[in-house]
């Protein structure tokens, strides 16, 4: 990865609706040059979406999210890729990172409730073969996420006008 | 029976009221034109104002800095420094000065650690002026320099720098300014208000003014580190300055510590220990809190300012391009935090544009007046806020200028 382009990732990553022509001022670049790499990227699957980050919270509909230790047994051959893939392509499924530690997979899910993510434990995940154990936390609250502070604890303080 | 006392008919009635009182001097400096702009600002109460009008960065200090900080007062480390400041920190700063600037200070004797570059200042001038001495000022500039010298009854002489030098100071305008009570010139580059710099080219001419004319100089570098294009030079670090040089600097602008009250001033051991008797019988010393927190900024903390430099940069091309697609010259920037378009193209003064376009466009910025000769007809507008507000502000601007013209 290019100096211009992780310089590309990191604006974008603060603020995803940045245009190509702002971030070539900002970065003193050309502007067919940032879209060039804003494409190149997009292909490589550098870049892989534009997301809004969403503190849920603050939306009414309510809604559960818990961390999954799952501890299993990997196949010869192909080590955890294809329970991670069994795994992943539930779509209440958010994330899966293979871990080092005491277990395997870490899994996070979102449900509309405590029954819901229950009944994805216990009849999707802890009956796929090679699963051995799970154990399921629930988050209680979120104060940061992907770098993004949720509570609106850094207002500007400043005066107005300063010398 | 009344006492004689009680006889008196009150002060307040006399002429002059409590006012007659008051030293020459503080009657004298006049109050700050960027106070009167801040009632202006803070009476309309109006949440919608976006400010480019802020002299400080839009940055929390780093946790890391903070963190030290704290975890010094859980240790109870609350007790006076020694006067010049912690000797851990005046060996940081002498090996920052070193790596970053080339400058060679003895932490024992050189380096005095002051509450904020103001303190350095008003020690500098306070140890280096007295009556009908005179300060040669580059002007536009910060406000303090003019009524400090005023304070101590020397006469500030201001020089007018321009747009098409790039608010640079000249030789020939130094020059044309000396008088044979001249004794002190103030350099403050990268410039609040202008953004601009002087490269090692343009130090030199002034460095043999100096020299011819026995000028000491004190060189207000607070921006250094903020620097676009060029490297920051120090002017102690030309040849045969250093020992006629007084380098103020601090952590506010690059650091992000501008409510720490953390700076320091350099200079030749006569200089630094005159200042710092005077430090030792008006503050003592900077608060101990800050002092851990700038060793740590200094010792751990370089990362976050380049983060924050890039940032700044980042705006700054953004807030240059912006004034000059709506119409406003607006020269290079090459320091600082600040970007100084013209607004004479609209006929109007500078206190009346900035008046304006706070009530009519909700877009706070200062007068370019208020920093002196040549500053009339510009604008002072801090980039040193998020890229929302400043695209919002430019388009609100934009569309003022629309309107007016």
């Amino acid at each position: 990865m290019n100096e211009f382009k992780s310089q590309i990732l990191d604006l974008l990553k603060e603020d995803a609706r940045l245009s190509p022509a702002k971030i070539a001022t900002m970065l003193g670049a050309e502007e067919a040059d940032v879209s060039a790499a804003i494409d190149e990227m997009e292909k490589e699957h550098v870049i892989v979406k534009y997301a809004a980050v969403v503190n849920w919270s603050k939306v009414d509909d309510e809604k559960v999210t818990a961390l999954i230790e799952v501890e299993c047994s990997p196949e010869r051959g192909r080590g955890f890729e294809s329970i991670a893939e069994r795994i992943y392509l539930y779509p209440e499924v958010k994330s899966v990172y293979l871990m080092s530690g005491a277990y395997d997979l870490c899994v996070e899910i979102d449900g509309k409730n405590l029954k819901e993510v229950a009944s994805f434990v216990s009849n999707k995940l802890s009956t796929i073969e090679s699963v051995i154990s799970t154990k399921t936390f629930f988050i209680l609250k979120k104060y940061k996420q992907d770098g993004i502070i949720f509570e609106e604890f850094e207002d500007d303080h400043r005066l107005l006008i300063s010398p | 029976m009344k006492s004689d006392v009680e006889n008196k008919p009150g002060i307040r009635e006399e002429s002059g009221g409590m006012k007659r009182y008051l030293t020459g001097g503080a009657r004298a400096i006049p109050p700050s034109g960027i106070r009167r702009f801040f009632d202006l600002v803070s009476a309309s109460k109006d949440s919608s104002i976006i400010s480019l009008g802020v002299g400080e960065p839009d940055f929390v200090t780093p946790w890391r800095y903070r963190d030290a900080a704290v975890y010094s007062l859980e240790k109870g480390k609350t007790q006076y420094t020694s006067n010049a400041g912690m000797p851990e920190l005046r060996e940081a700063i002498a090996r920052y000065l070193e790596d970053r600037f080339r400058l060679s200070y003895d932490p024992g004797d050189e380096i005095l650690v002051t509450v904020g570059g103001s303190e350095a200042i008003d020690l500098a001038i306070r140890a280096l002026i007295e009556p009908g001495d005179e300060m040669l000022i580059p002007e536009p500039c910060y406000v303090s320099y003019n009524p400090i010298t005023t304070l101590g009854g020397g006469v500030p002489v201001g020089i007018e720098t321009f747009a098409k030098d790039q608010f640079k100071l000249t030789a020939e305008s130094l020059q044309a300014a000396i008088t044979p009570r001249s004794k002190l010139l103030i350099l403050c580059y990268p410039s609040n208000p202008t953004g601009a710099i002087m490269t090692y080219e343009d130090l030199l001419p002034i460095a043999k003014v100096a020299l011819e004319n026995d000028l000491i100089v004190l060189s207000d570098e607070i921006y250094a580190e903020l620097t676009y294009g060029p490297k920051h030079v120090s002017f102690a670090s030309l040849p045969g300055m250093k020992d006629r040089t007084i380098v103020v600097s601090g952590f506010s602008k690059a650091f992000a510590m501008t409510g720490w009250r953390m700076g320091y001033a350099c200079g030749h051991p006569d200089l630094i220990g005159a200042m710092l008797k005077i430090h030792q019988y008006t503050v003592m010393c900077a608060p101990v809190m800050g002092q851990v927190a700038a060793i740590e900024a200094l010792t751990n903390g370089m990362e976050e300012m380049h983060k924050m430099i890039e940032s700044y940069n980042q705006r700054r091309r953004l807030v240059v391009k912006g004034f000059r697609e709506i119409g406003l010259a607006c020269h290079e920037p090459q320091g600082a935090f600040y970007a100084f378009p013209s607004i004479e193209s609209t006929g109007l003064s500078s206190e009346e544009f900035a008046s304006r376009l706070l009530l009519e466009a909700k877009v706070a910025a200062v007068p370019g007046h208020v920093f002196g000769k040549g500053g009339e007809g510009f604008l002072r507008c801090s980039y040193a806020t998020s890229v929302a507000q400043l695209t919002e502000a430019l388009e609100r601007i934009g569309d003022f200028l629309n309107k007016i013209r």
